[in-house]
């Protein structure tokens, strides 16, 4: 028993912190709002550089080998930076669902060595979704259809653009025609990959909600000390001393819960609907109770287009409903806790250990 | 990170599992704060005591058995889960205990430990004052140097325990001129002294959970001092960390409560009739796992080197309205009947809730009310503005 991150995963992640920070600021996010994709295609590359989109590969189709825990503080830095990419949905779901089937379909394979390479990008449609994000620069989408998961060439499918409160978020429906030949994977198989996907989808967004609540925090407890009102920092009135106190007991424990959904996801997937589930509810509570402190402590500047706490604020809004929204996560935790034979108590934590 | 137990914790869990199956009383003892009761628990602590379980993290030649903090989370884990007494020795053991083994001397430890672990000597907490609460630097009570004694005048408040335990652990001023933080010390006092008089204070329930402790020329030996004249204050507060962090409160209590609620509103799931109820009994269970996970990730990281800091006060905040929820949760199932006692005839199943929600009120306020824990999160956490 051991609840603690490797130096290796701690310090990689440290680097690629530092990496993020220097080039993702407030200023690029919204410079890209005034470009026609919103994306950049020169810092994709240096993600494919470090590797990042290539760390869920296996490596026999050019990737890292590496597991959702090597990756889940990076997902939570995506979010403290606030990234417009959509590297989580890329490491995070899309290659772990085609490496699931890379093994019997050549397509599949030869997608997967693309994407770790850079030259071709994926999007990601799931039923709890409706909409799918970044399809707009993806070569492939991965498409749900009852039971099955189709590849389906940009060429082949209709976008429509859905502008949203984020203006980072780039969001489509998506027409599309169901054929045999983009078909990768369908009955119980096709039904357990969209199990472990919305999964997938779910922790990403979790860790991301997360790192959006610290940097609200960050951002508040700066503005706070820097404002004066009264003849001294509004941030040493102990009303919004007790906002920012609030909002880190809140972030604090559910980080834990992350990093077992995390846990759980890499080795047993199976059972992770609980831990995810309870992962996205409290990320979700997190990071929305950040933005509702951050904008009432930032006062009528919070409100404005030019403070830069929108850009966290909107994309911790948007990201809570995506990927299954409270509703979805707290259903399941409620049909696995109200089950006669849920197994719970102390001893349980981390499932039933001793018969 | 691997999130699966060894197969000597294992074993350790089968072993602590049995020993409990074995010895823990049949019939629940009386509240600890009846005279009766009180003793019922001492002998409870002495049976622990013999089998080596009083205290399983603190060195084999202190009664213990040397123990890892996993191993101290799976004892208490099997310890709720066994319905197993409260530790009226809580202040002894999980407080003081861990601040002996830092700053005694050895002749302090070969004294006071093994006695504490035996069960023969019950510990109360000697701090608040009348004027010094959340201002716990306005200490005002005296111990003057006299030879190789300290003489103690003043008075304490909020001792609980206080009525039945045997000795009391103490801040006092022993630099009359000083202010604050400073010319403080960490003294302890038998409650048998002559010039110590113990004043009951009944608590909510009505039982005398606290005492006001009054001190008038109690003359102590200076052995009784815990650390230098005047660390008093530095000392207190890695206590407190003790009290509000890690020991005192195991997330197995919370989680085995949370299991009781579950089985609570499925018993009555066809009579409720406030919707909200079921998402409190989820949230109540997730919050109770996310406290478990919180420790066992600080347990691990302090078993990798890494030390406790203001953490201590997001735990304190977290388990304490936490047990309030839980509690509040519980008396809206039983709805009309919440506000019964147990022995009232139309009672029912309402079991020991009330006791519980009465209990839960005190959390946000002891050990630091958690009005000044947010302070110390957002202060020395987050890094806000002091003034």
């Amino acid at each position: 028993m051991d609840f603690t991150f490797t130096e290796d995963q701690l310090l990689f992640c440290d680097n690629v912190k530092k990496f993020l920070h220097n080039e993702v600021t407030a200023d690029s996010i919204r410079a890209s709002w005034e470009t026609a994709t919103g994306r950049s295609d020169a810092l994709w590359q240096k993600f494919v550089e470090l590797g990042l989109t290539a760390m869920l590969v296996p490596e026999q189709f050019g990737g890292l080998g590496m597991n959702e825990l090597d990756f889940i503080l990076l997902a939570q830095t995506c979010g403290e930076v606030a990234l417009p990419e959509p590297l989580v949905e890329t490491a995070l779901v899309a290659t772990p669902l085609l490496a699931a089937l890379a093994g019997h379909d050549s397509r599949c394979a030869s997608l997967l060595e693309k994407i770790a390479a850079g030259e071709r990008k994926v999007a990601v449609g799931h039923a709890v979704n409706h909409l799918v994000s970044d399809a707009h620069i993806a070569d492939y989408l991965l498409l749900p259809s009852g039971n099955q998961i189709h590849l389906v060439p940009k060429e082949q499918v209709k976008l429509t653009a859905q502008p949203g409160v984020d203006p980072s978020r780039r969001l489509f429906s998506v027409d599309w025609k169901v054929s045999d030949e983009t078909c990768i994977t369908n009955g119980a198989e096709g039904v357990g990959l969209l199990a472990a996907t919305l999964n997938r989808g779910a922790l990403g967004v979790a860790a991301q909600l997360l790192g959006l609540a610290e940097a609200m925090v960050k951002q508040t407890v700066k503005y706070t000390t820097d404002r004066h009102q009264f003849g001294k920092p509004i941030g040493s009135n102990q009303a919004l001393k007790h906002h920012m106190a609030n909002c880190a007991v809140k972030t604090e424990f559910a980080k834990p819960v992350l990093y077992r959904a995390a846990y759980t996801v890499s080795r047993r997937p199976l059972h992770a609907d609980f831990a995810v589930s309870h992962a996205k509810v409290s990320a979700g509570e997190a990071a929305l109770l950040a933005a509702k402190n951050s904008i009432q402590s930032h006062g009528a500047m919070g409100y404005t287009w030019e403070c830069d706490l929108h850009i966290w604020m909107k994309r911790a809004w948007a990201l809570d409903k995506y990927w299954g929204h409270s509703g979805f996560h707290k259903n399941r935790l409620h049909q696995w806790l109200m089950n006669p034979n849920a197994k719970i108590g102390a001893d349980k934590t981390f499932g039933e250990q001793v018969a | 990170m691997d999130l699966n137990y060894t197969p000597e914790q294992i074993a350790f869990r089968r072993e602590v599992r049995q020993w409990l199956a074995t010895n823990v009383p049949a019939r629940p003892l009386q509240s600890f704060d009846t005279a009766e009761g009180f003793e019922q628990h001492r002998q409870w602590e002495k049976t622990l005591a013999k089998g080596n379980w009083g205290m399983v993290t603190w060195p084999k030649e202190y009664g213990g058995r040397g123990c890892n903090l996993i191993e101290w989370l799976i004892f208490e884990e099997e310890y709720y889960r066994a319905q197993a007494p409260l530790r009226v020795n809580q202040n002894g053991i999980f407080l003081l205990g861990p601040t002996l083994m830092e700053y005694g001397t050895p002749e302090q430890k070969a004294r006071f430990i093994s006695k504490m672990a035996s069960g023969e000597e019950m510990w109360a907490q000697g701090w608040s004052e009348p004027g010094a609460g959340s201002d716990l630097a306005a200490i005002r009570s005296k111990a003057i140097r006299d030879g190789d004694e300290y003489v103690i005048n003043g008075q304490k408040v909020w001792s609980t325990r206080a009525v039945f335990a045997d000795w009391v652990f103490c801040i006092f001023r022993t630099d009359p001129a000083s202010e604050k933080h400073n010319g403080l010390s960490f003294i302890f006092v038998p409650l048998d002294a002559p010039g110590v008089t113990v004043r009951p204070i009944p608590q909510l329930n009505g039982l005398p959970g606290f005492a006001e402790i009054f001190f008038d020329d109690v003359r102590v030996p200076v052995f009784n001092r815990l650390g230098d004249e005047g660390q008093g204050w530095h000392i207190a507060m890695s206590t407190a960390g003790f009290e509000r962090g890690l020991m005192l409160r195991s997330p197995a209590r919370f989680q085995e409560t949370a299991k009781r609620l579950v089985a609570l509103y499925r018993e009555h799931a066809n009579d409720i009739l406030d919707l909200s109820i079921e998402d409190a009994v989820v949230k109540a269970f997730m919050d109770a796992e996310a406290y478990a996970l919180s420790i066992y990730q600080t347990a691990s990281r302090l078993m990798n080197g890494g030390k406790i800091g203001a953490e201590s006060s997001v735990n304190k905040i977290f388990w304490s309205e936490l047990d309030q929820q839980m509690h509040e949760t519980a008396l809206n199932i039983l709805a009309t009947r919440a506000e019964l006692l147990p022995h009232a005839p139309a009672a029912g199943d309402v079991g020991n809730w009330l006791d519980g929600f009465l209990f839960a009120q005190s959390g946000p306020i002891y050990a630091g009310t958690n009005e000044i824990q947010r302070n110390i999160i957002a202060e020395r956490l987050l890094g806000m503005p002091r003034k």
